[in-house]
């Protein structure tokens, strides 16, 4: 798992460094996030923080052999994905109610939704992927399938997900909130 | 996955608090008037802070072998900092622009 995180951190690199590249090589990058935009990005941050703390919990709880706990706190962190992505889904909408497709926007510069939607859309699909991923080592541990290292490995890749959305949060939607 | 120790509740939820803090500190200089760089480079560094203490207390990098931490981190950092070589590119194109214009 440490070398999976490994090459999808370069993987994120690649594509936060091509929203650098753009951004730096435009006159003049779109700033749209209005405060409740922010607002919600924050809680965003907040919930997936959160979830990760869960995982730490499941993880331990699993170690300790305490199996309904670790399930629950699994199925918790699980939940601040599912919370995580029903939010980012609501603020993708937003932005496509106001007309910004991934080559077209209405701010100029094109690239903008390209780069916004590549950047936060592969976050998502990892969310994604991590809460089912979880819920099967959840149901998995509940029948003795799979083992407390089983555990500790998707805490890994939650944490990781988590740690890449620390980099997205403040690049994506900090630097591009309006200000006055 | 063997350990001598993990971190205990208190260190796992001031991690947490100090997280959510460092998040707090990064909203409130988002609506700071600073330059785009000042900007960018502060909020990296705490960005990188962040990341930091997840890899150390969330995916307990810091109780795990120190060989673990020495054959994947250096070898990323490194790869990081290659791959900046295309920033020159990116600001010879701006520059490219307004000599068009």
């Amino acid at each position: 798992m440490w070398l999976f995180i490994v090459s999808d951190a370069i993987t994120f690199s690649a594509v936060i460094f091509a929203y650098g590249y753009l951004r730096l090589a435009s006159d003049a990058w779109p700033r749209p996030f209005e405060t409740p935009s922010i607002a919600n990005a924050t809680v965003m941050t907040f919930v997936l923080l959160s979830s990760s703390v869960a995982m730490v919990l499941a993880v331990r709880a699993s170690s300790l052999g305490k199996v309904s706990g670790a399930v629950g706190w699994l199925v918790a962190t699980a939940l601040g994905g599912v919370i995580f992505d029903v939010l980012h889904i609501r603020e993708w909408l937003g932005l496509i109610g106001e007309g910004v497709r991934p080559f077209h926007n209405p701010w100029g510069t094109p690239m903008f939704g390209a780069a916004f939607f590549t950047m936060t859309g592969l976050h998502m699909l990892h969310v994604t992927i991590g809460v089912i991923y979880l819920l099967i080592i959840a149901v998995g541990f509940q029948r003795r399938k799979f083992s407390a290292v089983d555990v500790e490995v998707s805490g890994l890749y939650w944490h990781f997900v988590d740690l890449v959305w620390m980099f997205i949060f403040p690049l994506v939607y900090l630097l591009s909130a309006k200000t006055a | 996955m063997e350990h001598a120790e993990t971190a205990g509740n208190k260190i796992i939820f001031s991690v947490w608090f100090g997280l959510l803090g460092l998040t707090v500190l990064e909203l409130i200089l988002a609506y700071q008037e600073l330059p785009l760089g000042t900007m960018l480079s502060v909020l990296m560094v705490l960005s990188v802070v962040k990341a930091a203490l997840i890899i150390a207390y969330f995916m307990h990098l810091r109780y795990e072998l120190p060989s673990l931490f020495v054959t994947l981190i250096p070898a990323l950092v490194f790869v990081l900092i290659m791959m900046t070589v295309f920033f020159a590119d990116s600001s010879r194109l701006a520059h490219m622009r307004s000599l068009l214009e």
